[in-house]
C-alpha cells in the first residue's frame, strides 16, 4: 500500500532486467523450439512430413525477451502497477478523484451506469434496425447476459460451484423444441414448462450432490452435465443425435407470425413486411427475459432467501446453527438458477430453429461461469458488463479464427491476474438502517460449495 | 472368458494412462488445493512434443526404436515440464492466496491457450504416427478368440508401476516429498520453517507436467494418434480419478485412473460404447454419494 | 424451578478417544449455567452434542420448550434443534458472515419466521404487505439488539471489519434474534479485555433477567463464571468432577486440583483469581 502512496521512481536496474529477459528467453526457446519450430502433417502418402519455421521461432522469443525486459524494467519483479509510469503529479489528482468518487454513494455511480446501459439496450434495435448483424450479434450478448445473471444466483449468491450449468440450457433447449414440435404448443406455452423441467432437473441433480463440498461437488456438476451432452448425443430417436433437431418453430408476435401472408405480423400492424421484425422482436424478448432474470434476483436478494443464500456462502456452519434448513436452501439456489437457464434454452431453440448437443458443450459452462467471475461474484451490473466485453471480444476477433480463442484464453488468464475478484468486486448490503456502504470484495466470503 | 480377460488387459492398460494424468491433478490439488484444469492439455502437449520429436529423430536417422524412444521420452518430458512450469508461473502464482475461483478461471484459461496454441502451432488435424512397436504375446487362445497382451501394453503397465515407485519414494523418502507434503499442511508455517514455497510448488507442476508426457507417451504408442482436443476429455477422465480416488491421495489418483479405464472398458465391451463416459461419470457420482472425500481420501472432519 | 435441559449419561467417542464420558447434568430454567474445566476437557463437545453438530455415541437430551414440549436434541438435526427446540449458540471462535452488514447477520438470524412471513418466498416476490411488516418487524428487532449491545452506529458496516470485542458481541446478539429457549455460549469472554468483560456480564444478566433466557456457557475467565453464573458443572477428561453453585465449586478440592495440578501455590494463585 505505501508503495503506491508514495510512488518510487522507476528503477533501471538494467542488467537485472537483462538477466531476467534472457531467462524468460530461454524458457520461450524451450516452450516454442519444437512446437512451433517444426510443423508437422500428414504427407500425402499418409506418412509424417515436417517442415521448420524457425524464423517464427526467433520472432516469438525476441517478442518475449523484450516483453519481459519493459516488464522488470517498469515494475521489477513485483506486480504491475500502472501507477508507476504516470509521474506523481498526476498521480494527486487522480487520487482526489477517487477519493471523491469514494465520497459519491457509490451506488449512484453504478446506478447510472445501469440506467444508461438499459436505455442504450431499448434504442438498440432502432438504431441498428438495419443492421442486421449486429442485432444478432446483441442477441447474443443478451442471451449470456441471462445465463450469466442465472448462474450468478448458484455460484455468486449461494457459492456454489456450478460447472454444468449449460445441462440445464440444454435441457430448456430441447423440452422447447420437443415440446413445440410433438405437442403443436406454443412458445408461450413452453417457456414456462421449459423453465419447470430445468428446474426439476436442477433438483434432481441437486439433491443427491449438495452435501458435497467445494471442487467435489464442481466435478460432479461437470459430470453431469457431460452426461446429458452425451445422452442428447446418443438418444437418436428422441434428440436426433448428432444431427440435433431442425426446423423448430419460430416465436409469434403472441400468435401472429412473422411472415409475408396476410395474417403476418407486417399486415396486422400495417407495416411493409421485413425479416428483421422477428430479429427485433427476439431482441426485445431475451431483453424481457434477461430483465425478469434480474429482477427476480434483486428482489430475491431482498427476501429471506436469497439472504440465506448469501449467508450460506459466508458461513454454512453458522446457518445451521440459525435454524436454516441448508439442504433446501442450496437446492432452491440450485433450482432457480437452472430454470433462467431453462428459459435462456427456450429461447436459443426458438431463436436457432435449429438446435445440436454441439452447442451445449464443456466450453459453454465456462465461458457462462468466466463472465460470472469476470463480472464480479454476486454483481448483476459487473455480470453484465462482463458479458458485453466477452460476447462482444470474442466476436470483434471473428476473422482471427484459431487466434481469436488464443487470444480469448489469454484475456481470460489476464483479467484474472489483474482482478482476481471480477470487475466489481464489492458488495451492496441488501438491507439497510442508515446508508448504504459497499462492502470490500476481500470481505465477502467465496463458499465452499 | 477370453473376451474378459482381453477387456482386463485393455482396461488395465487404458486404466494406467489415466493414472499417470491423475497423479498430476492430486499434487497440484494437494498441494494448492486448485484443480489445474489445463493439466489435461499439458497431456496433450506432452504427446505432440513427443510426436514431433520422434519425427525430427527419424529424420535424423535415429531409427533404433529403443534409443529413438529413450531421448523422445527425455525431450517430451523435459520440454512438458517446462510447459508445466510456465503456466504455473504465468496464470497461477500471481493468483496464490487470492480468491478461491479466480485460479480456476485462469486454469481454464490456459486450458484454451494451450489447446489453441497447439492447434494454430501444428493444424487442426488429427496426426497419426505409425506402431513403433508391433506385436505381443497371445496368452489364452480357444481357437476363436485370441486374448493378446501387446508389447506396448507392457510397455504402459511397467513404466506406470515404475513412475509410481518412484514418485512414492520421491514424496515419503526425499526432502522435496517432505516440503511438499508440508506444504499441504500448511503453507505459511513452511515458508516460516525456511522452505522455499515457491520452488516446491514449482517443483510440483514440473513434475505433474513430465508424468503427463509420459503418458502422453504412452497415449501416442497405444492409438497412434494425436490431436489438439484429446487433452480435453483426457483430462475430465483423469479429474473424475483423482476425485474418485480420493483427491490429495497419490495411490487413490492411481487407483482412481485404474477404475476409470476398467469401467469404461466393460462398459463399451459389453453394454453400448456411446455411453461408456455416462458410465464413468455415473461411478462418480455414485461413489461421492457414499463417500463423499473418495475411495482412499481423507474423511473431511466439519470443525465446529 | 424446572430444568431446562437434562443431559443424562452422554457419552462421545471419536474413534478411541473418549471425549465425553457417561455426563449427567440439568440447567435450570432462567438461570446462567456454566460448563467449566481445562483445556480438553471435552466442554465444546458437549456443546456441539446439545447444538446437534455432533451426534452423541449415547445418551438422552432433553430440552423443555417454553410451550412444554420435550425436544429429544440426539434425535435432531442441527438446524431443527436451532429452530424447532430453540436453542441458539455461538462459536468459540466467532462464526459471523464477514461480508454482510451487522444488520444482515440479524436478519439472516430471523429467516424462519421471514421465511414464513414472505409465504416461502411466493408472497414476498410478488410484494405483499404482510410480508413487509414482517420486514418491518425484523428489522426493528435487529435495531433493538443493535442498540442493546452498542453497534447500532455500526449496523451498516460489514461486520467483518468490527473489532474482536464486538464481534463477540454481534454474535450473542445474532443468537438472540433467533428468540431462544437456551442460549449456548462458547467462551464469550475469550479475548476481551476488563472494560469489555464487564460489558458482557451486564449483557447476560440482562437476557437472563429481561428475556428470561436460560444461559448454558463455556467459560475459561473465572471472574465472569463466579460473578454472573448461577450453577457450575465442572468437568475433567470427559467426567464431571463437580457441580454446584459457585460458593460451593470455589471451595472444592477436586475442581482446584484439575484446574492446577497440585501445586498448593497456584491453588492459591487461582483462589485469588476467583476473588477471595
Amino acid at each position: 500500500m505505501t508503495d503506491a502512496a508514495t510512488p518510487s521512481p522507476p528503477r533501471f536496474a538494467f542488467g537485472a532486467a537483462l538477466k531476467s529477459a534472457a531467462l524468460s528467453a530461454v524458457v520461450a526457446l524451450g516452450l516454442f523450439g519444437l512446437m512451433v519450430g517444426i510443423r508437422t502433417e500428414t504427407g500425402p502418402t499418409g506418412s509424417l512430413i515436417y517442415w521448420t519455421r524457425f524464423g517464427d521461432v526467433a520472432l516469438l522469443v525476441a517478442a518475449v525477451f523484450l516483453g519481459r525486459f519493459l516488464r522488470v524494467l517498469a515494475f521489477g519483479d513485483g506486480p504491475i502497477r500502472l501507477q508507476r509510469l504516470v509521474p506523481a503529479r498526476w498521480q494527486e489528482a487522480s487520487a482526489g478523484g477517487e477519493r471523491f468518487a469514494r465520497l459519491m454513494p457509490g451506488r449512484n455511480l453504478g446506478g447510472i451506469f445501469s440506467i444508461a446501459l438499459l436505455g442504450f439496450a431499448l434504442v438498440a434495435p432502432i438504431l441498428f434496425f438495419n443492421n442486421r448483424y449486429a442485432l444478432d450479434l446483441g442477441i447474443l450478448v443478451l442471451t449470456y447476459v441471462m445465463l450469466g445473471w442465472g448462474l450468478n444466483i448458484v455460484v455468486g449468491l449461494a457459492g456454489l460451484l456450478d460447472l454444468g450449468y449449460v445441462a440445464f440450457y440444454a435441457v430448456g433447449a430441447y423440452s422447447y423444441a420437443l415440446l413445440a414440435q410433438n405437442f403443436d404448443l406454443s412458445f408461450w406455452v413452453c417457456l414456462p414448462l421449459a423453465g419447470i423441467l430445468a428446474a426439476f432437473w436442477g433438483l434432481i441433480l441437486g439433491f443427491p450432490v449438495l452435501r458435497l463440498r467445494g471442487d467435489y461437488l464442481a466435478i460432479v456438476t461437470l459430470a453431469f452435465g457431460e452426461i446429458i451432452r452425451i445422452v442428447l448425443l446418443n438418444w437418436q430417436n428422441v434428440t436426433g443425435g448428432p444431427n440435433g433437431i431442425s426446423s423448430i418453430p419460430r416465436p409469434s408476435f403472441f400468435g401472429i407470425p412473422f411472415n409475408n401472408d396476410d395474417d403476418g405480423f407486417a399486415a396486422v400492424f400495417g407495416l411493409d413486411y421485413s425479416a428483421t421484425h422477428r430479429i427485433v422482436f427476439l431482441f426485445y424478448l431475451i431483453l424481457m427475459l434477461a430483465l425478469l432474470t434480474n429482477w427476480v434476483t434483486l428482489r430475491l436478494r431482498r427476501l429471506p432467501i436469497g439472504r440465506a443464500w448469501e449467508a450460506l456462502r459466508e458461513d454454512e456452519i453458522a446457518c445451521r446453527s440459525l435454524g436454516i434448513n441448508t439442504t433446501n436452501t442450496k437446492l432452491t439456489a440450485f433450482a432457480i438458477g437452472a430454470m433462467f437457464g431453462g428459459f435462456a434454452g427456450a429461447f436459443f431453440a426458438t431463436r436457432q430453429g435449429f438446435i445440436s448437443p454441439e452447442s451445449f458443450s464443456f466450453v459453454e459452462s465456462a465461458l457462462i461461469l468466466a463472465i460470472v467471475v469476470l463480472g464480479g461474484m454476486g454483481s448483476q451490473l459487473g455480470v453484465a458488463i462482463a458479458a458485453i466485453v466477452t460476447i462482444g471480444g470474442f466476436e470483434l476477433f471473428r476473422e482471427f479464427a484459431a487466434y481469436r480463442m488464443l487470444v480469448f484464453g489469454g484475456a481470460m488468464v489476464l483479467i484474472m491476474v489483474w482482478r482476481p475478484r471480477g470487475l466489481i468486486g464489492t458488495r451492496t448490503p441488501s438491507v439497510f438502517l442508515k446508508q448504504r456502504k459497499a462492502i470490500a470484495g476481500a470481505l465477502v466470503g467465496e463458499g465452499r460449495g | 472368458m477370453e473376451y474378459f480377460v482381453q477387456q482386463l488387459i485393455n482396461g488395465v492398460t487404458l486404466g494406467s494412462i489415466y493414472g499417470l494424468i491423475a497423479l498430476g491433478y492430486t499434487m497440484v490439488y494437494g498441494i494448492i488445493g486448485m484443480i489445474n484444469f489445463a493439466h489435461g492439455d499439458i497431456f496433450m502437449v506432452g504427446a505432440f512434443l513427443a510426436l514431433i520429436a520422434f519425427v525430427v529423430l527419424t529424420s535424423l536417422g535415429i531409427t533404433a526404436i529403443p534409443l529413438a524412444l529413450l531421448l523422445v521420452l527425455l525431450i517430451a518430458m523435459a520440454l512438458t515440464a517446462l510447459y508445466g512450469w510456465a503456466v504455473e508461473r504465468v496464470a497461477y502464482r500471481p493468483l496464490r492466496h487470492s480468491f478461491r475461483l479466480a485460479p480456476l478461471i485462469s486454469a481454464i484459461g490456459m486450458s484454451i491457450v494451450l489447446q489453441n496454441f497447439v492447434q494454430v502451432a501444428q493444424g487442426a488435424r488429427v496426426k497419426p504416427l505409425p506402431p513403433l512397436i508391433e506385436g505381443g504375446i497371445t496368452l489364452l487362445d480357444n481357437g476363436t478368440f485370441r486374448v493378446e497382451l501387446s508389447y506396448v501394453q507392457i510397455l504402459i503397465v511397467v513404466t506406470t508401476v515404475a513412475l509410481m515407485a518412484v514418485f512414492t519414494w520421491l514424496i515419503t523418502r526425499t526432502r522435496l516429498g517432505r516440503d511438499m507434503r508440508a506444504c499441504e499442511q500448511d503453507m505459511r508455517m513452511t515458508s516460516l520453517l525456511g522452505v522455499n514455497v515457491d520452488r516446491t510448488i514449482s517443483l510440483t507442476f514440473v513434475f505433474g507436467a513430465a508424468l503427463a508426457a509420459v503418458a502422453g507417451i504412452m497415449y501416442l504408442l497405444y492409438y497412434g494418434v494425436v490431436d489438439f482436443y484429446m487433452g480435453f476429455v483426457a483430462g475430465v477422465k483423469a479429474f473424475t480419478a483423482a476425485v474418485l480416488g480420493g483427491i490429495g491421495s497419490l495411490p487413490g489418483a492411481m487407483l482412481g485412473g485404474l477404475l476409470i479405464g476398467l469401467i469404461e472398458t466393460f462398459w463399451s465391451a459389453y453394454f453400448s460404447i456411446e455411453y461408456k463416459d455416462v458410465a464413468a461419470f455415473s461411478i462418480l457420482v455414485i461413489v461421492l454419494i457414499f463417500l463423499p472425500t473418495g475411495i482412499l481420501g481423507r474423511p473431511e472432519v466439519e470443525k465446529v | 424451578m424446572s430444568a431446562i435441559l437434562t443431559v443424562s449419561h452422554l457419552t462421545m467417542r471419536f474413534g478411541g478417544l473418549v471425549a465425553v464420558n457417561n455426563l449427567s447434568f440439568a440447567a435450570q430454567r432462567g438461570e446462567i449455567t456454566a460448563l467449566i474445566g481445562p483445556n480438553g476437557a471435552g466442554k465444546t463437545t458437549v456443546f456441539n452434542c446439545v447444538t446437534g453438530f455432533y451426534k452423541p455415541t449415547s445418551g438422552m437430551l432433553e430440552l423443555d420448550g417454553r410451550d412444554g414440549a420435550t425436544h429429544l436434541l440426539e434425535r435432531l438435526p442441527d438446524f431443527r434443534i436451532a429452530r424447532e427446540a430453540r436453542v441458539a449458540r455461538t462459536f468459540q471462535n466467532i462464526r459471523l458472515f464477514p461480508g454482510m452488514s451487522l444488520l444482515e447477520n440479524l436478519m439472516v438470524a430471523q429467516h424462519n419466521p421471514l421465511m414464513r412471513a414472505s409465504g416461502f418466498t411466493v408472497f414476498g416476490l410478488l410484494g405483499l404487505p404482510w410480508y413487509r411488516v414482517a420486514e418491518r418487524d425484523a428489522i426493528d428487532r435487529a435495531r433493538y439488539w443493535l442498540d442493546r449491545i452498542n453497534l447500532i452506529d455500526r449496523a451498516d458496516d460489514p461486520a467483518g471489519e468490527l473489532p474482536y470485542g464486538a464481534q463477540r458481541r454481534l454474535e450473542i446478539a445474532r443468537a438472540m434474534c433467533t428468540e431462544p429457549d437456551l442460549l449456548c455460549l462458547d467462551e464469550p469472554a475469550a479475548g476481551l479485555n476488563a472494560r469489555e468483560s464487564a460489558e458482557l456480564d451486564e449483557l447476560l444478566l440482562f437476557i437472563r433477567n429481561e428475556h428470561k433466557t436460560s444461559i448454558l456457557l463455556i467459560e475459561h475467565d473465572m471472574s465472569v463464571v463466579m460473578k454472573i453464573c448461577d450453577h457450575i458443572v465442572v468437568l475433567d477428561y470427559g467426567v464431571k468432577i463437580a457441580e454446584g453453585p459457585p460458593d460451593h465449586i470455589r471451595n472444592d478440592a477436586k475442581v482446584i486440583a484439575a484446574y492446577l495440578g497440585v501445586e498448593t501455590d497456584e491453588v492459591d494463585a487461582v483462589e485469588a483469581e476467583a476473588g477471595r
